[in-house]
């Protein structure tokens, strides 16, 4: 499918955003309901959802917080768990970074696992796509995504956990991430990089604050292209 | 917890600012000029440098199932990634995962 005008490139990526609403409902729900338990204000809750917009860094803040951890170390933990998003920030320039300033700060503010994932799948399957459809594209997906990100941070809070506990629902994060990763294995090299990263981070696991997956996502990464290079020798 | 509110709002705020550099980073400061091409090659690697391994011990040791490997979270897992590996569609991927872990379970609450 092809995307001409800019009101079909952002409904596009509304479109491929929503399914992600299975995964982000219920922990936007949880983290409402552990923000408040924790002793965090409303304000400070929805705050937390609207300005730092990050899941797993926003858990890791409040697990730490809930120990009354120093605030450098709180800072730290939260953080490191995010830098695997510089990651995503220089893959984004090669089609995002001719943006105009104010775009790429925004791209910035909603560059998330979910829009950055789907949308670079997006951006490989249709190299043609014009840098406006790009960046409307882009922020198709946020909207579908970061707005109920925090109205369940806000229903979490003031409901409380209406979603049952005896069902596992926290399982659909690594089933949607899942789901994300399985059409970007488009070569040996990247079935490769996928069991380098697996391998490194099951033995790096105890690692702090996310830094095995790091290390694992580096390797996998210099993995892949070396295969990539072999295949390329071999073919010619 | 024992922060004062105005600790606590720092806290949030700092959180703030010190992610969205780190998301902004590369593309606030590279922007449309050319990368190095090695690192822009490694870099199309990053989703499945960073997803598979983010997920492996989330599948293999699940804090729902108090970190045990289960046979219930491995199939759904797998199926997850063969539906959607074929089909190249995330949607159809995480439907056969969900209908397998939830399905049962589902099932057994309304019978």
């Amino acid at each position: 499918m092809t995307v001409t005008t800019p009101n079909s490139a952002i409904w596009s990526g509304v479109r491929d955003g929503l399914p992600f609403i299975v995964m982000v409902v219920p922990f936007a729900t949880l983290f409402g309901v552990v923000a408040i338990e924790a002793g965090l204000t409303l304000a400070q809750t929805i705050s937390f959802s609207i300005l730092v917009i990050a899941g797993a860094s926003q858990f890791a803040a409040l697990q730490m917080m809930s120990e009354n951890a120093a605030i450098g170390f709180v800072l730290f933990a939260a953080l490191a768990v995010n830098l695997r998003m510089a990651m995503y920030s220089a893959a984004l320039v090669p089609f995002l970074g001719a943006a105009p300033f104010w775009q790429r700060a925004l791209i910035g503010y909603f560059n998330f696992d979910q829009s950055y994932l789907t949308s670079v799948a997006k951006y490989e399957d249709t190299p043609q796509m014009p840098l406006n459809a790009r960046v409307l594209y882009f922020f198709g997906v946020s909207l579908a995504i970061a707005p109920l990100w925090c109205v369940f941070t806000v229903i979490g809070a003031k409901l409380g956990m209406f979603i049952p506990q005896d069902i596992e629902i926290t399982f659909v994060l690594p089933l949607a991430f899942l789901a994300m990763v399985a059409p970007a294995l488009k070569s040996l090299a990247h079935i490769a990089a996928a069991f380098v990263s697996i391998v490194l981070a099951l033995l790096l696991v105890n690692f702090p604050s996310g830094s095995g997956l790091l290390i694992a996502a580096l390797c996998a990464m210099i993995a892949g292209v070396v295969v990539e290079i072999q295949i390329e020798k071999r073919n010619k | 917890m024992t922060y004062s509110q105005t600790e606590i709002w720092m806290i949030i705020g700092l959180l703030a600012v010190g992610t969205f550099v780190i998301r902004f980073s590369f593309l606030g400061l590279i922007g449309a000029r050319t990368m190095n091409p090695l690192v822009e090659r490694m870099l199309r690697f990053t989703p499945v440098a960073v997803l598979p391994g983010m997920v492996a011990p989330l599948v293999l040791w699940p804090t729902g199932a108090g970190g045990v490997p289960t046979i219930l979270h491995f199939v759904a897992a797998f199926a997850t990634l063969f539906v959607a590996y074929r089909t190249r569609k995330v949607v159809w991927g995480m439907v056969a995962g969900g209908v397998i872990f939830f399905g049962p379970l589902l099932f057994s609450a309304i019978a």
